[in-house]
């Protein structure tokens, strides 16, 4: 009981408000854009145009990158996304920058070394970038954005994805708590 | 009215600036909640840090309120909005795939770009992390594409799924909401944690 009244005083804003926001922000991306937020699309435009730039003779021999060149006449990294998660990072680094949070440090549990939590986030971001490209869209993109449009594979997503971080939370406790 | 893009009211390249200041908006917010932290996230599914399902859901039911009123009033048409296509197989196996991402490495791929730029750097690891993931995927792609495609069941809103209109399902969803709201309240006092 007593760790919840010695907080550090990093000041996080109300959940709440943070969440009516992200909301209106939302809203807004569908309302100019006529699309949701996302995360996992614009890792997918780098990847394509790093190998298209990497191993081009690769990339002209492989069904999935000649079809993804139709899709996106334009080039790979003009794309919606790009631009939205070029703006995330620079979002992120201004709340940081306000709040004081700008610190270079792999943050763990004092259970653990970092070289575990470096290893176990790179194994989670393997899987999470893999789900993500299955799942047509990660937490932001499928599961925040698809619900805010009432899309029935939102809801899904949404509930494979926390259902099953729930269900194997024991198992990697450890790391956490 | 909206969307603005779809209605030619501001041309591709103002849409790409749009998006970008909504980036901002985003992971300012993103970060500003406590997102940029593996360990208030990993919290939702200990109970000791609820600040996901509250800034999650609180901004689903916004959006999805205010959506619902926009387009009553015509002033957005939703038909032109994109909504998900739904493939039952691969939207689950896929969720099931990132939510074990999401209790191992502590993030997703919106909040780990949030966290690497302040400094975190097991989100940088991370995010080394999806790019390889997503690698995987796409040079692989010939070995899933059954999966990936399989169980079209084309673009259904819950609503239909449930047979019932949109503003029951969004009361329901709020209602829902609401019970989550209180048992994390209950379980941030009941599992409580230091931060660190």
């Amino acid at each position: 009981m007593n760790a919840s009244k010695k907080r550090n005083p990093k000041k996080y804003i109300n959940p709440y408000l943070g969440g009516v926001i992200l909301g209106l922000v939302l809203i807004a991306a569908n309302f100019i854009s006529g699309r949701g937020l996302g995360a996992s699309g614009a890792v997918k435009s780098v990847v394509v145009a790093s190998v298209e730039t990497a191993a081009p003779k690769h990339a002209e021999n492989t069904a999935f990158y000649s079809d993804y060149k139709e899709s996106h006449p334009k080039g790979p990294m003009k794309s919606w996304l790009v631009f939205q998660m070029l703006g995330v990072i620079v979002g992120a680094f201004l709340s940081g920058t306000i709040f004081g949070r700008l610190k270079l440090k792999v943050e763990h549990s004092p259970k653990i070394t970092s070289k575990r939590r470096i290893i176990f986030a790179i194994i989670g971001g393997i899987l999470f970038g893999f789900g993500s490209q299955l799942g047509r869209g990660c937490t932001s993109g499928s599961a925040l954005s698809g619900m805010a449009v009432l899309s029935y594979g939102g809801f899904l997503s949404m509930a494979a994805i926390f259902g099953t971080a729930f269900a194997l939370a024991y198992f990697f406790r450890k790391n956490w708590i | 009215m909206g969307p603005l893009i779809s209605n030619d009211i501001i041309s591709s390249n103002t849409n790409f600036l749009f998006a970008f200041l909504i980036g901002i908006g985003f992971g300012f917010i993103l970060e500003a909640s406590g997102f940029s932290s593996s360990r208030k996230l990993a919290g939702v599914f200990y109970g000791y840090d609820t600040v996901v399902l509250k800034v999650f859901f609180t901004a689903a039911i916004t959006a999805m309120i205010g959506l619902l009123f926009m387009s009553l009033f015509d002033w957005i048409d939703l038909d032109l909005v994109y909504i998900n296509p739904t493939y039952l197989y691969s939207t689950i196996i896929g969720g099931v795939i990132m939510g074990a991402g999401f209790i191992i490495g502590g993030f997703c791929p919106g909040t780990s770009f949030c966290a690497a730029s302040i400094g975190k750097i097991d989100a940088m690891f991370f995010i080394g992390g999806l790019v390889i993931g997503v690698l995987i995927f796409v040079e692989g792609y010939p070995l899933w594409e059954g999966l990936y495609t399989a169980k079209f069941m084309g673009i259904p809103t819950l609503s239909e799924k449930l047979g019932l209109k949109d503003g029951v399902v969004v009361l329901g969803v709020i209602i829902v909401a609401m019970g989550m709201f209180f048992v994390g309240e209950w379980a941030e006092k009941k599992f409580p944690q230091k931060e660190y």
